[in-house]
């Protein structure tokens, strides 16, 4: 069907692999991922290999993109967090071409398959964690007692201060591969509806212009919302690598 | 910013700093003030635009809606989880399901509440801000 709105999210195999009894095809959403991850460098390479001290277009676009993930990073981690300048860059780069190149037409969008956000989202949580236990060690879970609490409800805190903080994978990945998913439908299906409105005749064909308007405003809307969601993204983990800097609560 | 002041500046400067060396730490000591003092207006104008432009966007309200609501959702989610893997594994159907739910819902909105800014994060104004500096 040409107007199935989910079929864009369809993973097909391009070079069957198994290793073991594991499935490691290379399929479409890996070729995006390679996509991603290429044009992200490329980029970033071709546009600051002349380093002029006047910068062009492109070598300012590059500079505003490093500078506003470094500020980022030092508003909310503190210079401390600057170490980890080099993941957060990397994951707002990656997340942002992502959802970039799933603007175009008959592409895949990589970052509306959960697996392929939670994955990012537990390298986060997973780098949290470790720095947290190797800077700090024990001290490291006094982010999970707050000072002040009475003794007896402490179990209790700590209980819900603990699930608080394993549900921050979820909902940083949830967050980002809802809105790609649920846009990318949402686009498709005005879309689809131009197609089936036309086909009804002159009449019809009037009142396709009504989803068409639809169509262009909306996709400005998921442009802005790509940008968004990459920011979001980059800010959060900026926020949870704060913790491990500083797990003083 | 810098680099279109520095031409026409030198260009009134050069005259004076073959006579008079104090002229000239003067004058530098001037154009660093007016370069502060432009910066500063540069950056509150910045600021300025950004609060008006946050304030007007409907696009703000949006992704606050989709951030309170998969930050409460995750909360439920992961507190159910852990509750069903706890029954899984010492066997208290329902017990830890239904404990842990509950804790979910509490983590859920707390989570929320963070995410509004309406409770800090305990002590970070403190401590957290002093190991900064």
């Amino acid at each position: 069907m040409a107007n199935d709105p989910i079929h864009q999210f369809h993973i097909s195999k391009l070079i069957p692999i198994e290793v073991g009894g594991i499935d490691l095809s290379f399929t479409n959403s890996s070729l995006f991922m390679v996509a991603t991850v290429a044009s992200a460098a490329a980029f970033l390479y071709f546009t600051t290999t002349s380093r002029s001290l006047v910068p062009g277009r492109a070598q300012s676009m590059a500079e505003m993109s490093y500078e506003f993930v470094a500020n980022m990073l030092r508003d909310s981690a503190g210079t401390a967090g600057m170490r980890f300048f080099p993941l957060v860059f990397s994951l707002f780069m990656f997340v942002l071409f992502a959802n970039m190149l799933g603007m175009f037409p008959y592409f895949f969008t990589v970052t509306s398959q959960i697996i392929v956000t939670f994955s990012l989202a537990l390298v986060v949580i997973g780098t949290v964690v470790l720095y947290g236990f190797y800077k700090h060690g024990l001290k490291f879970l006094g982010l999970f007692v707050p000072s002040g609490v009475p003794g007896a409800l402490v179990p209790l805190v700590v209980a819900i201060e603990v699930i608080s903080f394993l549900s921050r994978p979820v909902s940083l990945s949830v967050r980002l591969f809802a809105s790609m998913l649920a846009g990318h439908i949402t686009l498709k299906v005005f879309a689809g509806f131009i197609v089936s409105l036309g086909a009804l005749g002159p009449l019809g064909i009037a009142t396709a212009v009504l989803p068409l308007l639809m169509t262009v405003a909306l996709t400005g809307l998921e442009f802005l919302i790509s940008f968004i969601q990459a920011y979001v993204f980059a800010i959060l983990t900026c926020m949870y690598l704060n913790d491990a800097v500083h797990p003083n609560h | 910013m810098a680099g279109f002041d520095r031409p026409e500046d030198k260009g009134k400067a050069h005259p004076d700093t073959a006579g008079n060396p104090a002229v000239r730490d003067e004058d530098l000591e001037r154009r660093g003030r007016d370069l502060e003092a432009a910066l500063a207006a540069r950056r509150a104008a910045d600021e300025a635009k950004v609060k008006v432009s946050a304030g007007s966007r409907d696009m703000v309200g949006f992704g606050q809606a989709m951030k309170l609501s998969s930050e409460f959702i995750a909360g439920v989610v992961v507190g159910a989880g852990i509750g069903w893997l706890i029954d899984q594994i010492a066997g208290t159907s329902p017990w830890g399901l239904i404990v842990f739910l509950l804790l979910g819902f509490c983590a859920g909105v707390l989570n929320v509440l963070r995410a509004a800014g309406k409770i800090a994060e305990p002590k970070q104004g403190v401590l957290g801000r002093k190991e900064n500096e």
